[in-house]
């Protein structure tokens, strides 16, 4: 037998779903419309005069290798930055969910990060990663080892994933320790008597149960690392050396704030929308299959 | 109750109203923040407490990018302050915007006060002023690039700390002695685009780009990539590659390391100078930035960097007539001799600088002149006008990024430059294209 509570008013529900809707109206289907309608003309920075261009802002982005190279800078640096978030903080999620003593403090300490603004996140990185001044590139100077990321793209790019991961991975952790701590003991104590190790454990019952967390924290990270990380790369590269850690959202900020070019810093806003809106569908169509609910 | 509102009323008319009736407002948007924001004050104050007509209120609207952006999106919403600061890469953009922007020579011929355009410095008004030679904006902070010496490192390395580095050639024997004596940071620069590119072509009297360097028309074509730069940047790139030049940033990141007694050599803009004087605990000296001797005609006079402040189209004509008295203040000879001796920045007037001169500056602190010297040695020619391109602030970052691409020695200095200037023109033509 089916239980269902039947709302009679049948305006109620809009109603009370009628502020959400005009916040995700106001903050984003109105941006949204507005840049897929610049991104139709080339304006000047002022508003005085304006041009209609069609699709031409694209034949110009997409004509541009320096542009087509961003995309899989975006690529790596994304993947990078999710893979080392996620894997570090379910890894902290698992060592903090077997500590006893102090946990709680332990669990508060892991969660700070997530408090500092991405720029200052990159600001901090920067300092003790600054060729010159820096303590880190100090010590690895010490042990033979040069530290120039102004000049080195693959330091560049270390860096600023460590420093974008860095930040990510209180959230993560947040989300994986919840998750770890709804998965009922009993199943892991039988496993237990059956004589499964930790790790075995771990693999064949923990982290299957955990597949919801980790598949909603894959879209939330991988988002993350598309837009959220601008001010890191700002801070820390802007993003140089040569164009090694510039990434899409970057390349946004760059030609329309820095260039004033706001119909092509429009166009690449809608290619980002499209390019996370499909991201997302296929993550929901292919991976979500695998989770178990 | 009544009486409370009445006592509103009257509190909202003493506050509100009382103050407009007594003076015009006028809003200046800034970039300063930190001593110059101060110093920036002081004169705002000063200026203010001078007369009762006027009151300027200043404020600080982020850095040159983002109080540009601030500008633009005022007018857009029809909120524009009077007077707006914008760097001298933004000129361009300012230019073209024509129904944005009330030219400084109408604001000042409308206000009938004085205003004579010769009592400015060439070199620095030049920048602001069009081909037919009616000044836009009116130069407010301008610098120019000058190599500073770490005269103890020098001599630590057995060289005679007064040497002579007035050429590059010179550089290069001082930088292999340096080197030899273990100096792990010969040469570094800050703003690399501007020190050696803008300012080398300028001061090497060769084009940096088509049409008077943009001056004559928005179809210019970038012309970096020619002999002298390409020999320039191509030096640079062995010396980096010896470790004589330590390539420390896109900005003025190297300035940290010269301070603290690390870099023998540092290329960088005068306005440095206060930051030097404060922190460096070595003896240094101030010297002209040097030029290839073999170039003929070098040297010819090095540019400005800094900015100028816009006048907003749509305000009132009372309004402008304050921006004009506001104006005339600042370019006076004391407040622009304190602002000159205060920030290492070049005075805008003559007589700013006769007045700094008299009052012996220039011998309590030597070398705070040679900026001055450097920029107004010789008349400005086509070529060391200034430049005036659109999109030059993400120019500046293509540049910047092919530099990088030389120092890690992955490009030739040739291959570098002309993908720089073919990118660069690129967006050229879209700023082209915009301001049809």
């Amino acid at each position: 037998m089916e239980k269902r509570v039947v709302f009679d008013n049948r305006w109620l529900p809009y109603l009370l779903v009628a502020p959400q809707l005009l916040v995700t109206f106001v903050f984003f289907f109105w941006p949204a419309g507005q840049a897929i309608y610049q991104s139709a003309f080339i304006p000047d920075p002022f508003g005085l005069k304006t041009q209609f261009v069609g699709f031409g802002n694209f034949e110009y982005l997409f004509g541009n290798r320096y542009y087509r190279e961003s995309f899989l800078t975006t690529a790596v640096f994304s993947v990078l930055v999710t893979i080392s978030a996620m894997s570090f903080a379910l890894w902290l999620a698992v060592l903090a969910d077997r500590v006893i003593k102090g946990s709680s403090a332990y669990r508060t300490l892991l969660i700070w990060p997530y408090a500092v603004a991405p720029a200052i996140a990159g600001v901090l990185w920067l300092f003790m990663f600054n060729p010159f001044t820096g303590v880190i590139a100090w010590m690895l100077a010490h042990a033979g080892y040069v530290w120039n990321h102004n000049l080195d793209g693959g330091q560049a790019m270390a860096l600023v994933v460590a420093a974008s991961a860095w930040k990510q991975i209180s959230y993560n952790f947040l989300f994986f320790l919840a998750g770890l701590q709804a998965i009922p003991k009993s199943v892991i104590e039988a496993a237990a008597i059956d004589g499964a190790s930790f790790w075995r454990r771990f693999w064949t019952i923990v982290f299957p149960l955990l597949s919801p967390t980790t598949f909603f924290l894959l879209v939330v990270n991988i988002i993350y690392a598309f837009f959220d990380t601008f001010g890191v790369i700002h801070t820390i590269t802007q993003g140089g050396p040569q164009q090694s850690t510039t990434i899409l959202v970057y390349k946004v900020f760059a030609d329309g704030f820095v260039g004033q070019d706001l119909g092509s810093s429009a166009a690449q806003s809608v290619v980002l929308l499209a390019l996370v809106g499909i991201l997302t569908v296929v993550q929901f169509r292919f991976i979500e299959r695998r989770v178990h609910y | 109750m009544k009486k409370l509102i009445a006592a509103g009323v009257v509190a909202a008319l003493l506050s509100g109203v009382a103050p407009a009736s007594a003076a015009t407002q006028i809003d200046f948007w800034h970039a300063f923040t930190g001593r110059l924001g101060e110093l920036l004050d002081e004169q705002v104050a000063k200026f203010n407490a001078s007369q009762t007509d006027y009151t300027v209120v200043a404020t600080n609207k982020g850095n040159y990018s983002e109080t540009l952006n601030a500008g633009i999106a005022a007018f857009r919403a029809g909120e524009q302050p009077d007077i707006l600061q914008v760097f001298e890469v933004g000129t361009a953009t300012m230019m073209g915007a024509k129904g944005a922007i009330k030219p400084v020579y109408e604001v000042m011929a409308e206000s009938g006060l004085p205003f004579d355009q010769s009592a400015y410095l060439a070199a620095v008004a030049g920048y602001y002023t069009t081909t037919e030679g009616q000044m836009l904006s009116l130069p407010y902070n301008s610098s120019t690039p000058v190599l500073y010496v770490n005269k103890d490192a020098l001599k630590a390395a057995g060289l005679d700390p007064e040497m002579d580095l007035s050429t590059w050639e010179q550089v290069g024997t001082a930088l292999d002695a340096l080197k030899a004596a273990g100096n792990k940071c010969p040469l570094t620069t800050a703003w690399q685009s501007w020190v050696h590119l803008e300012n080398l072509s300028a001061y090497h009297n060769v084009p940096f780009a088509t049409k008077e360097n943009g001056f004559a028309g928005v179809d210019t074509e970038l012309t970096f990539n020619g002999d002298v730069q390409v020999k320039h940047i191509d030096t640079l790139g062995q010396w980096a590659k010896d470790g004589k030049f330590i390539y420390s940033g896109r900005r003025n990141e190297g300035g940290a390391p010269f301070r603290a007694g690390e870099c023998a050599l540092f290329t960088e803009s005068s306005a440095g100078y206060a930051g030097v004087k404060k922190e460096a605990t070595f003896d240094f000296a101030i010297r002209p930035l040097p030029y290839w001797s073999s170039v003929e005609g070098a040297p010819q006079n090095t540019i400005i960097g800094g900015a100028s402040l816009w006048v907003m189209q749509g305000q009132t004509p009372e309004e402008y007539k304050g921006v004009a008295a506001f104006f005339n203040f600042l370019s006076s000879a004391d407040i622009q001799a304190k602002w000159h001796q205060d920030t290492g920045y070049l005075p805008i007037t003559m007589a700013a600088y006769e007045a700094t001169k008299a009052s012996g500056f220039y011998d309590a602190n030597p070398g705070t002149d040679i900026s001055i010297i450097q920029m107004t040695g010789k008349a400005p020619t086509a070529n060391s006008k200034g430049l005036r391109l659109g999109s030059f602030d993400q120019i500046r970052g293509i540049i910047d990024e092919e530099l990088e691409g030389v120092w890690n020695g992955s490009k030739s200095a040739k291959d570098a430059l002309d993908s720089a200037a073919s990118r660069g023109n690129e967006l050229l033509r879209r700023f082209e294209q915009a301001n049809r």
